[in-house]
């Protein structure tokens, strides 16, 4: 995926939402993008599957051009998880929520069932197949809204704040499950650090529609972003700086092992 | 003074097949900061709604025991009665916000209880003053940032001047400097002594102000205590979200490394490490 001096303005807005973004994104990479509200994180995930096309400047997905491309062709590509599992939702059973791009993709009968029951029971939400994707818990629709979008193998998933009012079991569940995906890319917006931290080795931080920074997660994590981006320094991160610590940890694990090392030196 | 007593409070939504919450007690003195943690769908949401009377009277269901509010027990009054006691503020601002401006948006709750065009215009302008809100005053709610709307709501929940603020998963759609100085602001209201009621699942942005810390599993309460005790207790677990100073600093002491308190912050971590820096 590769954008190039990407701007976007909404119909009627006399501001940029992005103004100038460049990046590109390589095969089965691990990408968290940050950013405060208002940033431009959902408006550049919405370039990365089609909904929306730069103003000025380009995107291409897997070398072709999305202002060239329908976007259910790029839709096939690149799957979209939303934020709120609410909007996305509309079927009567779990089963037909998952089963619903299959169908729309043209698939037989037969292969239609055959996903649509393992990404069910990947999911750990088999149990759930005929009940109303509405009354499933907070987490299990998160699982859900990930099930039906992975069930057609799209090569980079993108999700919108998976984490977002989501507890610590779940969190790490999500986690844990975007790691299985072997061999796709996986590009994230998020507020939340540590989950940026444990799953993402590329950091992206955005602010007023710019790319701010964008490199290995701990360059990005001990960088003094911040401030000027509008987010709060991870505690592991304060806690080693006013340390003066020279190792670079990212987690409480890594820091206690740093800590460790230095006072046995 | 208790502001909130609940006496073994058992709650089962009509056609659920299990209590959402059971045999919970619990008790909030005046001036109190509570943060309930917990997974989702441990009952947090169904406690709140216990505590401002949302339950028995929209949510139909089998009630057992009480909650006792500034006095007052919460069943036997009407929600009009019981809204001078405590305002309350959701985790969607959306939800809640009706009106096309800030200022009507805040007048709302004292239009509906038909109070005095005076009293209500007074009452309005303290509380647009109190949070800051000035600026925003003739703005419509539905153009505000995340943050700015649960400021909104937040002075709608104080325009009766309620004793008690209940807020339920306030910053799960706020950024983390939103978030933040949504806390920032809870902690002044707590200083000027109003009892603060709150679930949230980020605790490392709030459990430094609080004074009292409950932990709901599968609809009971698990845990309650100061923070830093309870929070000790779940240093090693995935149940709630601790914050990583604390479990840096428990891995710490049980390498004989870190003496002290356990600390909720950056800043307590540092001041119990003096002497450590040179070390490193």
């Amino acid at each position: 995926m590769v954008f190039r001096s990407v701007h976007y303005s909404y119909p009627l807005s006399n501001q940029e939402a992005l103004s100038g973004v460049d990046l590109s994104i390589s095969e089965g990479e691990r990408v968290a993008i940050l950013g405060e509200n208002g940033a431009g994180k959902t408006t550049l995930l919405k370039h990365m599957n089609g909904l929306l096309r730069p103003t000025k400047g380009f995107v291409e997905i897997e070398g072709v051009d999305t202002r060239k491309a329908k976007t259910y062709e790029i839709a096939r590509k690149v799957g979209m998880v939303f934020q709120n599992p609410n909007h996305q939702f509309f079927a009567q059973t779990c089963w037909d929520e998952v089963a619903f791009a299959l169908r729309n993709f043209g698939y037989a009968e037969e292969e239609i069932a055959k996903r649509t029951e393992a990404a069910l029971r990947d999911f750990g939400l088999w149990e759930y197949k005929d009940e109303s994707p509405f009354l499933l818990s907070s987490g299990e629709k998160k699982r859900l809204s990930i099930a039906s979008v992975m069930v057609y193998d799209p090569s980079v998933l993108v999700l919108d704040e998976p984490t977002a009012g989501q507890d610590a079991g779940q969190k790490r569940r999500i986690g844990e499950m975007l790691s299985t995906f072997k061999g796709k890319a996986v590009i994230v917006s998020t507020h939340d650090m540590e989950f940026a931290v444990k799953h993402f080795p590329r950091t992206i931080i955005i602010s007023r529609g710019r790319v701010v920074v964008d490199g290995p997660t701990r360059e990005v994590f001990y960088g003094e972003y911040w401030a000027s981006a509008g987010l709060l320094e991870p505690q592991v991160v304060a806690l080693a700086k006013a340390l003066g610590m020279t190792a670079k940890p990212i987690t409480a694990q890594e820091f206690v092992k740093a800590f460790e090392e230095a006072v046995a030196k | 003074m208790k502001a909130i007593e609940v006496k073994d409070l058992s709650f089962a939504y009509q056609n659920a097949t299990r209590y959402a919450i059971r045999h919970v007690d619990l008790d909030v003195e005046e001036g109190d900061f509570v943060v309930i943690a917990g997974p989702s769908g441990c009952g947090k949401s169904t406690l709140i709604r216990a505590l401002n009377g949302l339950i028995p009277h929209f949510y139909e269901g089998k009630y057992e025991g009480s909650v006792i509010l500034e006095g007052v027990e919460v069943a036997s009054k009407q929600p009009h009665e019981l809204f001078k006691l405590v305002g309350t503020v959701f985790q969607e601002p959306e939800s809640q916000l009706l009106t096309f401006s800030v200022e009507r948006e805040v007048a709302f709750p004292l239009e509906n209880a038909g109070i005095p065009r005076d009293e209500m215009r007074r009452a309005v302008d303290e509380v647009i003053k109190r949070l800051n809100l000035e600026a925003l005053r003739y703005r419509s709610p539905n153009e505000l940032s995340g943050g700015e709307q649960q400021k909104v709501a937040i002075a709608a929940a104080l325009v009766s001047k309620p004793k008690v603020l209940l807020l339920d998963e306030p910053t799960s759609n706020l950024d983390p400097v939103s978030a933040n100085s949504l806390i920032w602001l809870l902690h002044e209201l707590n200083l000027q002594g109003m009892t603060i009621v709150v679930s949230e699942h980020r605790l490392p942005l709030v459990v430094e102000f609080s004074n009292k810390l409950v932990v709901m599993d599968s609809g009971m309460i698990a845990d309650v205590g100061r923070p830093v005790d309870v929070l000790g207790k779940y240093a090693d677990k995935d149940i709630i979200e601790v914050p990583d100073v604390l479990v840096i600093a428990d891995q710490l002491t049980r390498a004989g490394l870190y003496a002290g308190d356990l600390p909720l912050s950056v800043g307590q971590f540092l001041s119990s490490t003096k002497g450590l820096k040179p070390v490193i």
